[in-house]
């Protein structure tokens, strides 16, 4: 993976992506090791995303890289009209690796290819968010000892949800049993659904989740943004029928866990925080270990 | 039967009229002549250029053909079309005689050519060409290198 950018999911094979989890687990054991005290990790967030960007900060920082990079476009020559191919250019040359977020989709691919350093996608628009996708799969493999013939309940808006698309993609890899929960409106795309039809894999739709919930080896929330209804009133309904409740989980297998990518709004009620089934906050931490795995790996510290 | 015999000798000799060197290109569906012209960069062409719409053909019941004098063209170039004119058959004629004939195929790659379809992609927002991957050549769905949205065959603007 040295000098590899990361801009999809599927950039990376299925054995480099156990690869990535297996040296996240040894960041994790260690997490500060100052091994990139030779490089300038740049973070350029063209929109703003405090939390991505703070844990690849925090990965970067605890193995004792220096940083540079800006947190909001307004503070950039793009206010003065420069292309995105000036600025990466310009920036390969003060850094050893990329880390950029843009409101834009394709960005990161057209980044990757202008630059002459390797880039890591931290989100381009709608479109993927690659590293989200695998500390998404860390989480999983840590709480069930394996990423293999899982039941995966996805729950709230599969419609627009990149987290959701590109956590489906990577698990049509594993014998999953996806279970898909949403609204009529919100239904998981057939551009989605075809990775799932391609493997022959067995998935269920619900618009109600009560069901499911004794049948899930993990339960992913998320938010369901208003803007995504034309009418408020399609909004208010839904909005608190996809709410998951600690009484719900009564039901529920013992290694039942619960992920959400955050932030969330009402659809986990603060009631199953103090559940041990609830592994949200968790996952929140596992993100720096595997961006720490993905710096460490690309940057050709470790193999 | 007379205007009949007029009509069919035009075909003959629309079909058949020599150019001495340059491009036949046949069985065009009539309704996309134009765009293949406009593909070609043919608007303004200064030699001799001859365009059929709605032609009978055995093939197709009607077709389109255009021929263009003292022009050839690259193989990118020409597959250019197939997105409008899979049909299309290319006739190489050089002194009166057809040197080569080949259908147009659909490439693998689609580049500079087609304007992708998502209006957030950065294609439509930076200097760049544009660059998809074919993903089913019969029902034309292109898939961007960039945005990995699938352009499909409704949504298809050239650039």
């Amino acid at each position: 993976m040295k000098h590899k950018s990361l801009i999809s999911i599927n950039d990376f094979s299925r054995e480099e992506h156990i690869r990535i989890l297996d040296l996240a687990e040894a960041f994790e054991r260690q997490p500060t090791q100052r091994i990139l005290e030779d490089f300038v990790v740049a973070t350029l967030f063209f929109e703003p995303s405090t939390r991505t960007r703070l844990s690849f900060e925090s990965a970067a920082s605890r193995l004792g890289a220096q940083l540079i990079g800006f947190s909001e476009p307004a503070s950039t020559s793009l206010q003065k009209g420069e292309s995105l191919r000036d600025t990466i250019r310009t920036i390969s040359n003060y850094s050893d690796i990329i880390i950029m977020r843009h409101p834009r989709e394709g960005s990161a691919r057209f980044a990757s290819e202008v630059a002459s350093v390797p880039v890591i996608n931290a989100g381009d628009g709608a479109n993927q968010h690659p590293t989200q996708t695998l500390l998404d799969l860390y989480s999983i493999r840590k709480t069930q000892g394996t990423l293999d013939n899982l039941s995966i309940a996805f729950v709230g808006d599969l419609k627009y949800g990149r987290t959701v698309h590109s956590l489906v993609m990577a698990f049509c890899n594993y014998n999953t049993t996806f279970h898909l929960i949403s609204p009529p409106d919100l239904k998981l795309p057939s551009s989605v659904k075809i990775h799932i039809k391609e493997k022959s894999l067995a998935y269920f739709q619900y618009t109600e989740m009560t069901e499911v919930i004794p049948k899930a080896d993990i339960i992913y929330m998320t938010r369901i943004q208003k803007e995504r209804f034309s009418d408020p009133l399609d909004y208010e309904r839904v909005r608190n029928s996809y709410v998951l409740r600690e009484s719900m989980l009564e039901p529920a297998k013992p290694t039942l866990r619960i992920l959400h990518p955050l932030p969330r709004v009402n659809e986990i009620a603060i009631d199953v925080d103090e559940n041990p089934k609830a592994y949200y906050f968790t996952q929140a931490l596992n993100g720096v270990f595997v961006r720490q795995a993905l710096l460490a790996s690309i940057l050709g510290v470790v193999e | 039967m007379q205007s009949a015999m007029t009509k069919k000798e035009i075909i003959k000799e629309l079909k058949v009229t020599a150019i001495e060197n340059g491009t036949v290109i046949d069985h065009i569906p009539s309704h996309s002549v134009h765009q293949v012209i406009r593909i070609l960069n043919l608007t303004d062409y200064g030699d001799q250029l001859l365009i059929g719409i709605n032609l009978e053909s055995r093939k197709m019941g009607k077709k389109g053909i255009i021929k263009v004098s003292n022009k050839y063209f690259k193989p990118e170039e020409i597959n250019k079309i197939a997105l409008v004119a899979l049909s299309a058959t290319l006739i190489v004629i050089r002194n009166f005689d057809v040197t080569e004939k080949k259908q147009v195929s659909v490439p693998d790659q689609v580049e500079k050519i087609v304007k992708c379809f998502n209006p957030n992609c950065i294609t439509n927002h930076e200097e760049m060409p544009t660059r998809f991957t074919v993903m089913d050549k019969k029902e034309l769905k292109l898939r961007c290198r960039y945005c990995e949205k699938i352009t499909a065959r409704d949504n298809i603007v050239f650039l």
